[in-house]
């Protein structure tokens, strides 16, 4: 008992630092590249920010508008920020460490993630406003066009690493001597990377929140800690999935020539430091980048990625039945 | 064992009142929330048979994509916030409560009957076993069961498309 509680524990607060460091990257990142001097100067240059940032939104009032279904509109944070946490309970940052070794890590984690899909939708009803309602419904379209060519994308991998557990692909990338994507999977990477950043909800993808067309889209009405939910799980979801993306393509905890006995300690530093330059790509990308049109968006998942996956699956399996 | 049998039936009980709630509340979207919950108990249930893949499976295909494209669906056409009295339907009440009792006990008896106390999986994992059953002695089922849903797709579409036909023929 006591070590599953540990285990939450270590999940908590493993999903709440990678949401922080996230947070940070992406507020410096913005300060770097568009001029924007507040958050290198403020609080011991911008590092304790997100604190502040985290008691402000405590402290605020949780504003429940009248009109809205209660229940609902209360409980779909918790959706979003539920599929995010038990994310990061596959990914191994070492062969030991590692929350859950699962013989199905990667079906588990495209299982979980597709649960946030509901959180998102059933906040934009419930929150009886109609920006909400096309927040939501934008937001749902996005994700199940998405959730294909992610899908897809790691079926790639599967078949060439031969299992689905996630330290056993890592294991595999380490036997090949290089990692999957110049082992042949760098079409799975490019499209995995592309839908992650779709189901992030991030810019160049980020027509359901949409500030200038919806408000806030499917969040807002929502105020203090339930925001807050919703703001962190976009910041966790992005660094797991950016985290997951390494595991899959990058070689995860190791990197070649380093010496394999000594993974233990160097692994967490190897997939921390992997994970953040895939996280300051996505953040150089969203502060220099317009915002797709509606249409351009279905027309990419539907007409490019999932027959570019789908050949990729093809030309994987050829491969490996042929070689 | 004792533990493991409080949970499960914990589990049951849990499910039969989520399902429950599925069709008596008379608002569509709490209904599909319930189903939800429904749908995420059965996988549970299956976890706790350890067969970890139907389970996944479940959350997979029904909770993220089949619900989703529910609420989706429910949300572009209609949905009022609190009650809706059209959902009511108290003529066929007695019918649709006749229908489940006898399917129950119909399903019942032939569970029982049929593996009163029998281990089906004794060894292995069971989800190679799945993958390999279904590639070998059932591979013909599978891939007509495979058919079926490219027909669902097609008449799907053909349903869909005959409207913007008919759309233009009238601009026309």
């Amino acid at each position: 008992m006591t070590d599953v509680l540990a285990k939450v524990g270590f999940l908590a607060l493993a999903a709440l630092n990678g949401a922080i460091i996230f947070t940070i990257m992406d507020v410096k990142g913005a300060s770097w590249m568009q001029r924007r001097p507040g958050p290198l100067h403020v609080g011991l240059r911008g590092f304790i920010f997100p604190l502040a940032e985290i008691l402000k939104f405590v402290q605020k009032e949780d504003i429940i508008p009248t009109e809205v279904d209660r229940p609902v509109f209360k409980w779909a944070p918790a959706y979003v920020m539920v599929s995010c946490v038990a994310l990061f309970a596959v990914v191994p940052m070492s062969p030991t460490l590692v929350v859950a070794d699962l013989e199905l890590g990667v079906f588990f984690a495209l299982a979980i993630s597709s649960l946030g899909t509901i959180g998102v939708l059933t906040a934009g009803w419930s929150s009886a406003n109609k920006y909400s309602l096309m927040g939501g419904l934008r937001a749902a379209g996005q994700l199940i066009a998405y959730e294909l060519p992610l899908i897809l994308a790691v079926v790639g991998v599967v078949i060439q690493a031969e299992t689905m557990s996630l330290v056993g692909i890592v294991e595999k990338q380490i036997e090949w001597g290089v990692p999957f994507v110049v082992g042949g999977q760098i079409v799975g990477f490019l499209i995995f990377m592309v839908a992650a950043t779709a189901e992030m909800m991030r810019v160049p993808f980020d027509m359901p929140i949409g500030e200038s067309e919806l408000t806030m889209g499917f969040m807002t009405e929502y105020s203090g800690i339930r925001f807050l939910i919703f703001y962190i799980s976009e910041y966790m979801n992005m660094f797991i999935l950016c985290a997951i993306a390494s595991t899959l393509f990058l070689g995860g905890y190791h990197v070649p020539l380093l010496p394999t006995e000594w993974v233990n300690f160097y692994g967490p530093v190897v997939l921390l430091t992997k994970t953040a330059i895939l996280g300051f790509i996505l953040v150089a990308i969203r502060w220099s980048q317009p915002r797709f049109r509606e249409d351009q968006l279905q027309n990419l998942a539907w007409k490019i990625l999932i027959p570019a996956s789908l050949v990729n699956i093809l030309v994987t399996a050829i491969m490996k039945v042929g070689f | 064992m004792e533990i493991f049998e409080i949970v499960t039936y914990f589990v049951l009980l849990l499910l039969v009142s989520t399902a429950l709630r599925v069709v008596t509340t008379s608002n569509v979207i709490h209904a599909a929330i319930s189903l939800v919950f429904t749908l995420a108990l059965t996988s549970v249930l299956f976890l706790l048979l350890s067969t970890e893949f139907v389970a996944l499976v479940l959350v997979l295909v029904y909770i993220g994509a089949v619900i989703v494209l529910f609420l989706f669906g429910i949300m572009i056409t209609r949905a009022p916030l609190g009650k809706n009295a059209e959902l009511d339907n108290d003529k066929n009440k007695k019918l649709g409560a006749a229908i489940a009792g006898s399917i129950f006990f119909l399903f019942s008896y032939i569970l029982v009957n049929g593996f009163d106390g029998q281990v089906v999986v004794t060894s292995g994992s069971s989800t190679e076993l799945l993958g390999e059953i279904l590639l070998s002695r059932f591979v013909f089922p599978f891939e007509l069961v495979s058919f079926v849903l490219l027909a669902a797709l097609i008449g799907g579409i053909t349903l869909a498309r005959k409207d913007e036909a008919l759309i233009d023929e009238d601009q026309v």
